[in-house]
């Protein structure tokens, strides 16, 4: 299997899907001449030509929506937006149209655009470029919401994606972008709504998704190296669909849970996974279910106190600790 | 209270209501008898549609807002009747009288009106969200403005396959101070795309003039100019007018690929939706000129009597045709059953109504 990076990993993703359908269209603000802001579609210009893969004006309402209704008619748009962050500009269109256009219509429309790009802090960038909009997209009924955290799942859950008929929005992390990871040549998908157990373990379960789960993967071997605690790590990869089953397995297993999200914590989606836990599994807990978030104040711009603003790997060492306590 | 929108509408005005300069313009002159006739019968029965759609608001069986075409007629009739296979529509929450000049029936879309499961849209939509992608129609939306770019992207899936058709998107005279129209304007110029932007001015967005809401360098379409596009403004009371000018919008767009803005000055006897008592911002006298003067309805109906294709007995014919046309979806709309409550989770995601082995979705997707 090759190693690639997970940016590499989702250029293939668009490449073999470009090659598999021509109705695949790449667009967004600098993805064809310019090569990518960060280099996501380099080459593909070359590759696929100026029909195929569109630069777009600085223009998020536009474009997205140009992509919505291209895709009511056939087209099958994966839209890039440099950040997640830019998503506000065009909001309307992203949740007002393409989330409700399905249901208004009784089923007659549907919706098969991609929307793809990062989300995420710790670029110190400051809090107009350090966005993590996933739960609040996720909320809406009509849109699927996914966060790759390895080039493995970044390749399979864009494909998947691309394949999909109904809006996707696939939030990456420009911090991962240069991870390396073992992704298979051969064609392969990562179904939407399949959790998967990175770590096995059977003192903890710690949920993450994103970054995150990198993070907690870190933090785990803390704690089995320096504690002796055996911790299962549990990826979501999938926020909307969310596969509820393998949260709950996990916690029957271990009976401990810790929640870790890049997001802020009110509303995240780690409440709703909280409340996942305590509805359907309340009596398996051994102890209260604990979450590490960023702190609860809007993106710092000082690069030393955004990295402490971000969940890092002590924090979530100490907060597992206290929830095995 | 000063008439200010006898100044926003100064070509409809100047010209007394009289034949039409535009009858023997070539697409109006090719149009048979039927046609014509077919035409006006169109007009007529959105005109009863909509009146019909009053009595049952104020009956209290349709909810939410209403916003009614009446006295706009001429701008959906003339622009559609002229659409073929590859030409596409989208609009505002205005959008009844669109809905039936592309074909939809009486009967669907009134049921919409009261939330009933044979409406077009099984009751999920309501008035502002009607939609029939079958006949090129993709709705019926609700938030102003919002639309534009999707039409435009309608039209570059049009231009994408190869095919010559075009995408005509509606917005009203208040669309036009909305960030998406303009960045909806800028990539249909900046990538030639067949989209005519068609501005329905009636002279107030909602309950503000055009004087209050909106600078602009003499007329709205003229804003085209900024991003490099052609432009027209017509009288909307006159569906010869609308149909003459409208044609070379539409030959731009299948043979250049060429977008265009048209202003086409029109008016609304009713409040701009029902939920509008209608007694702050304009006068009865403004209303009541326009309707004795300009109604796009009763002009066409002169001009064809005065082309001896019509009678006085079969305009009334046509005309109590439609109304009890309407009447009989009045009926239909009340006695439909509702939805069921396992419909409000139903049409949300394509993946989760079509599961099955190559679906791309699993998981938990609809949360109690």
């Amino acid at each position: 299997m090759a190693v690639i990076s997970y940016r590499e990993a989702l250029r293939a993703a668009m490449r073999e899907e470009l090659k598999r359908d021509d109705k695949v269209v790449i667009m967004g603000e600098e993805v064809a001449q310019f090569n990518g802001a960060y280099k996501v579609t380099e080459g593909l210009l070359k590759e696929f030509g100026p029909k195929r893969i569109v630069d777009t004006p600085i223009s998020e309402a536009g474009f997205i929506g140009l992509g919505i209704g291209a895709s009511m008619l056939g087209i099958r748009p994966v839209m890039e937006l440099m950040f997640w962050s830019f998503s506000y500009v065009a909001f309307d269109q992203i949740v007002n149209n393409a989330g409700n256009i399905r249901y208004m219509s009784g089923g007659l429309i549907n919706c098969p655009i991609v929307i793809r790009g990062p989300g995420n802090g710790g670029t110190n960038v400051g809090a107009t470029h350090s966005h993590t909009p996933e739960a609040i997209l996720a909320s809406h009924p009509g849109i699927k919401v996914v966060c790759p955290a390895t080039p493995y799942d970044a390749k399979g859950l864009l494909k998947a994606a691309i394949r999909d008929n109904d809006p996707v929005y696939v939030m990456e992390n420009t911090i991962l972008y240069n991870d390396k990871g073992e992704v298979p040549e051969e064609d392969y998908i990562v179904p939407l709504g399949v959790a998967d157990v990175k770590r096995i373990g059977t003192d903890l379960t710690i949920v993450a998704h994103g970054r995150a789960v990198i993070t907690s993967l870190k933090a785990a071997e803390i704690l089995e190296q320096e504690h002796g605690v055996s911790v299962e790590v549990v990826d979501l990869r999938s926020i909307r669909p969310l596969d509820e089953e393998t949260i709950l397995t996990s916690v029957r297993k271990t009976h401990r849970a810790l929640l870790v999200e890049e997001n802020k914590p009110f509303c995240g989606v780690d409440a709703q996974i909280a409340y996942l836990i305590q509805s359907k599994a309340f009596d398996e807990l051994d102890a209260p279910i604990h979450r590490v978030s960023s702190i609860d104040a809007p993106q710092i711009y000082c690069k030393r106190m955004e990295d402490h603003q971000l969940p890092d790997v002590n924090r979530v060492v100490r907060e597992a600790l206290k929830v095995l306590a | 209270m000063a008439k200010p929108a006898v100044l926003t509408h100064p070509e409809s005005l100047k010209r007394p209501a009289g034949p039409s300069e535009y009858a023997k313009d070539p697409v109006n002159a090719a149009l048979s008898k039927a046609e014509k006739i077919a035409l006006y019968t169109k007009m007529a029965r959105i005109r009863h549609f909509e009146q019909r759609c009053i009595r049952i608001y104020q009956q209290g069986k349709i909810g939410g807002f209403l916003h009614l075409y009446v006295g706009q007629e001429a701008v959906a009739a003339g622009t559609i009747s002229l659409l073929g296979k590859n030409d596409h529509l989208i609009t505002g929450y205005r959008d009844h009288g669109h809905g039936l000049m592309v074909g939809m029936g009486m009967n669907e879309c009134m049921a919409e009106l009261t939330g009933r499961v044979t409406g077009c849209s099984q009751g999920k939509g309501g008035s502002m969200h009607y939609f029939a992608p079958d006949k090129n129609y993709w709705g019926g939306h609700g938030i102003v403005g919002g639309q534009a770019p999707l039409g435009t992207g309608l039209a570059y899936a049009v231009k994408y396959m190869g095919l010559k058709g075009s995408c005509l998107v509606y917005m009203g005279d208040g669309a036009v101070n909305q960030g998406a129209v303009h960045e909806a304007y800028n990539l249909a110029s900046l990538w030639d795309l067949p989209v005519i932007f068609v501005v329905e001015n009636n002279g107030y967005s909602m309950g503000t003039s055009q004087e209050r809401s909106t600078a602009h360098p003499g007329c709205l379409a003229k804003r085209a100019e900024g991003y490099n596009m052609a432009w027209d403004v017509i009288n909307g009371h006159d569906v010869y007018e609308v149909r003459a000018k409208t044609a070379i919008a539409l030959k731009r767009a299948h043979e250049e690929s060429k977008p265009t803005v048209l202003e086409i000055f029109t008016y609304r006897y009713f409040g701009h939706s029902m939920a509008d008592p209608d007694k702050t911002y304009r006068d009865k006298e403004e209303i009541k000129e326009y309707r004795e003067r300009k109604d796009p309805v009763l002009a066409f109906e002169q001009e064809l009597l005065r082309e001896k294709i019509l009678t006085p007995e079969l305009s009334q014919k046509i005309n109590e045709e439609a109304m009890a046309e309407a009447d009989k979806a009045a009926i239909f709309a009340d006695e439909s059953p509702d939805p069921t409550v396992a419909d409000i989770t139903k049409h949300i995601y394509w993946e989760e109504d079509n599961r099955g082995p190559k679906t791309t979705s699993r998981g938990t997707i609809i949360f109690e």
